[in-house]
């Protein structure tokens, strides 16, 4: 009844071809930028900006990253936390070295820096495919773990291989209290967000999805392999690159190697298989799932008031987490993006059920 | 299951988390109570729990027995909470910004008991005006008080371990110059915890020429066979074990396995512990390591615990454990924590305080033998007095040996050697200031604040 297009004539191919077609959508997504934007800042509290709100934006960019190589492109990595560390290394070595440098063009350069790793670690990719390119990328992983332990250049020699970094200051806006780190970040996200949704809509996007469906026939029609994969791998290890920097930036502030461990790459995978692979939204729907479901499971023993020890609510948090996991993926494999898509289809018939 | 079905029970999950989060949202609205709010942050899950439960045991049983036999500091009750972390730094940053805001004057000061945990919170712990205690751990350099204004390694941190065991391994051998031509090994946690020794063990190999061998082990430190296969080809003289968690009972048990003599193995303070040895059983004999602050047995302090805390079946562990060394560790660590909060009291008055009147408290903690002992520790700890300067208060350490039952102390006490440490200390602290754009404290004029 609401969700309807009727009356909406399009009446140039530029109108055919925006991105939100149907203008419930444009007042829906108008709506929620400015909620984000302009009433989030004065409503939510401190804790929910840096523990929540600020790993959610940034985790939800590197899915996004992530989705570009798997969900789209088909070529399935294990060690995307590899990328970001190189990100967030090389953002840290390029504030510290040459510190005349803006962050924006910091953290564009660290996002190339990256890039041109996940090129390197992308040409496995095309001799060989699925798990065998998983495992690959596993390589990856432990290879910069292990370069960012070892080689102490990176770490400025420091004794405890830890990193520190300094406040950041765009133009003289300090980015010092919860509420700037979480604007900088939305504004970052917005960005790149429209960024990826143009890039797949876009020929590169769709020589992407040719790899993904099938990619001896898209070879066969005249799309270029090699460069569809490599540029899925740089593209997308650009975005993992920026996100790793922001992460060691402004969420973390001081990290060791470990900080990008096995266990993140893991994450990020998990992220956009319940959110949905192949989908824009489907990557901030698994960014927020994987990141603010364990800390609301964690608080919800004490906020439904039942006593339990922090050890007991610590292991039914994983508990809980996994069946939901389990649960989600049992009742929409293609994830909860798919889930949104069911939703506003049957919004368009809404009230009548078919 | 059928579409409708599957939309609503999405919403209705939906609509439970939007709901928790609302609520979270909002925040919990605090009554003015006279209590003073201590967070914990242990971590009684994961691969390091073995040696974290008995330490939050003895943390929070101080609080309960202050609470119990005083009436609080001062009559100002302690509230606590905990908060697992998991030794996950993440977690332990998020537990860091869930409870500090709680308590009537928020929290006032935390123990993190993990280096990792230490070096990401200690960003934000001058923004947050929030003391950070890390007794025996942490960074080595926090003892700069110019610096780390809100760091207090109470008690020692790594490289004044690092040190004193070079020391002993010195005497052992007749003599620090008779240790020119033999070789250590250092096998360690492959984090900043295991790494902190490095700079000051190779300092020192320098100094008196001994080959300085050195073995990561990554976490969580159950894959040591390669490590100890090393050892074996190498056959150091001594090896230097600086692990956590399963690690250390790995350890031992791998060297019961290649054959390595456990009498030449000196485990650093939090590598001595019974959860590390008991697993190894009786190959973990002659196995020695460091004492921190206070070593393994019972005194007056214990007395009250279980006439004030135990006996009302208020005790987090077992009433067998509570002489054990981590959990007196546990106990020691909440004990300056209290302290420094009754040394600022004296100055604030006896109601509760902030942050930033407990880290003075903290920088002027003053404990003799004579108060020690009123306190119940008496024959448990040394004198420590911290000052602007000089956040750790006391270096000096013991070595105690496993005999199979009990831990014995087998040395006579060490300092460590500021000679060799200060400039170290400084050279460090000033490339963290300069990192990180900070002020350096005048401790002159700051001495007051």
């Amino acid at each position: 009844m609401l969700y309807r297009e009727n009356g909406q004539f399009k009446t140039s191919y530029r109108q055919d071809q925006q991105m939100l077609p149907i203008l419930q959508d444009r007042i829906f997504m108008g709506l929620l930028l400015l909620f984000v934007f302009v009433v989030a800042p004065f409503v939510f509290s401190d804790y929910l900006f840096l523990s929540i709100l600020i790993p959610f934006l940034i985790l939800s960019l590197a899915a996004l990253g992530l989705n570009l190589l798997v969900g789209y492109c088909g070529q399935i990595s294990l060690g995307h936390a590899a990328f970001m560390s190189v990100g967030a290394y090389a953002a840290y070595n390029l504030a510290l070295r040459v510190p005349q440098l803006n962050f924006l063009v910091v953290m564009i350069l660290a996002g190339l820096i990256a890039a041109l790793v996940g090129l390197l670690f992308g040409i496995p990719s095309l001799r060989i495919r699925g798990l065998y390119l998983a495992v690959a990328t596993l390589a990856a992983q432990f290879f910069v773990d292990w370069a960012f332990a070892r080689v102490k250049w990176f770490t400025n020699y420091a004794s405890s291989g830890s990193v520190s970094t300094a406040t950041i200051d765009l133009f003289g806006w300090q980015i010092n209290s919860p509420v700037r780190k979480y604007l900088f970040l939305a504004a970052v996200v917005t960005l790149f967000a429209v960024l990826a949704k143009n890039l797949v809509r876009s020929h590169l996007g769709r020589a992407w999805m040719a790899m993904r469906d099938m990619d001896v026939a898209a070879e066969v029609i005249g799309i270029r392999p090699v460069y569809a994969k490599l540029t899925a791998f740089g593209v997308s290890s650009f975005y993992v690159g920026v996100a790793g920097a922001l992460w060691g930036f402004v969420h973390l502030g001081s990290w060791e190697p470990l900080a990008f461990n096995i266990t993140l790459s893991l994450n990020l995978l998990f992220m956009i298989i319940i959110g949905g692979m192949g989908s824009i939204l489907g990557s901030f729907f698994g960014a927020f799932f994987i990141v603010a479901l364990p800390i609301l499971l964690n608080q919800a023993p004490a906020l439904i008031g039942v006593e339990l020890s922090t050890a007991m609510a610590s292991h039914l948090e994983s508990i809980i987490f996994g069946a939901l996991i389990v649960f989600f993926l049992i009742v929409e494999p293609q994830g909860l993006a798919r889930l949104w898509a069911i939703g506003k289809e049957k919004l368009r018939l809404w009230p009548f059920p078919h | 299951m059928k579409l409708a079905e599957k939309i609503r029970i999405l919403a209705a999950s939906v609509g439970t988390i939007a709901a928790v989060v609302a609520v979270t949202a909002s925040g919990p609205v605090q009554a003015q109570a006279k209590e003073q709010f201590f967070p914990a942050l242990p971590y009684r899950t994961g691969a390091y729990a073995p040696n974290g439960v008995p330490w939050a045991n003895g943390y929070l049983d101080y609080f309960k027995l202050i609470n119990a036999r005083d009436g609080g500091i001062g009559g100002v009750k302690i509230t606590f909470e905990e908060c697992e972390t998991g030794y996950a730094t993440d977690r332990g940053v998020e537990c860091y910004e869930r409870l500090k805001g709680k308590g009537p004057t928020r929290a006032t000061l935390f123990q993190p008991l993990s280096t990792g945990i230490t070096f990401a919170i200690t960003d934000k712990a001058p923004a947050d005006k929030m003391p950070i205690v890390t007794a025996g751990y942490g960074r080595a350099d926090s003892v700069d008080g110019t610096v780390f204004k809100w760091n207090f390694p109470l008690g020692g941190t790594y490289w004044d371990a690092a040190d004193i065991l070079i020391q002993h391994v010195g005497k052992k051998e007749g003599g620090l110059d008779k240790l020119k031509g033999k070789k250590i090994a250092l096998v360690y946690h492959d984090s900043p915890y295991g790494k902190e020794p490095i700079p000051l063990l190779e300092e020192r190999s320098k100094i008196h020429g001994f080959q300085l061998l050195l073995l990561p082990v990554t976490h969580p430190g159950v894959e040591q066979k390669a490590t100890w296969l090393q050892i074996r080809q190498q056959r150091p003289d001594y090896v230097f074990l600086w692990g956590w968690g399963v690690m250390n009972s790995t350890s031992i048990k791998e060297a019961v396995a290649t054959g390595y003599p456990r009498e030449k193995m000196y485990g650093v303070w939090w590598s001595g512990a019974e959860p590390d040895v008991i697993p190894a059983g009786d190959g973990a004999k002659g196995y020695n390591s460091l004492v921190f602050l206070a070593p393994a047995g019972q005194g007056a302090v214990h007395k009250d615990l279980i006439k004030y805390v135990y006996d009302k079946g208020q005790g987090s562990g077992k009433k067998e454990e509570i002489g054990d060394v981590l959990y007196n560790r546990g106990l020691v660590s909440a004990m300056m924590g209290v302290e420094g909060v009754k040394r600022a009291q004296f100055k604030y008055g006896k109601k509760p305080l902030t942050g930033e009147q407990v880290r003075w408290g903290l920088e002027n903690i003053a404990l003799d033998a004579a108060a020690i002992k009123k306190i119940g520790f008496g024959g448990f700890m040394d004198p420590i007095q911290t000052t602007c300067v000089d956040h750790e208060g006391s270096h000096s350490s013991r070595v105690q040996t496993w005999d199979g039952k009990k831990w014995n102390i087998t040395s006579g006490a060490y300092e460590s050697d500021l000679q060799i440490i200060k400039p170290l200390i400084r050279a460090s602290a000033a490339k963290y200031a300069a990192e990180k754009k900070i002020p350096v404290r005048d401790c002159a004029k700051d001495a007051s604040n």
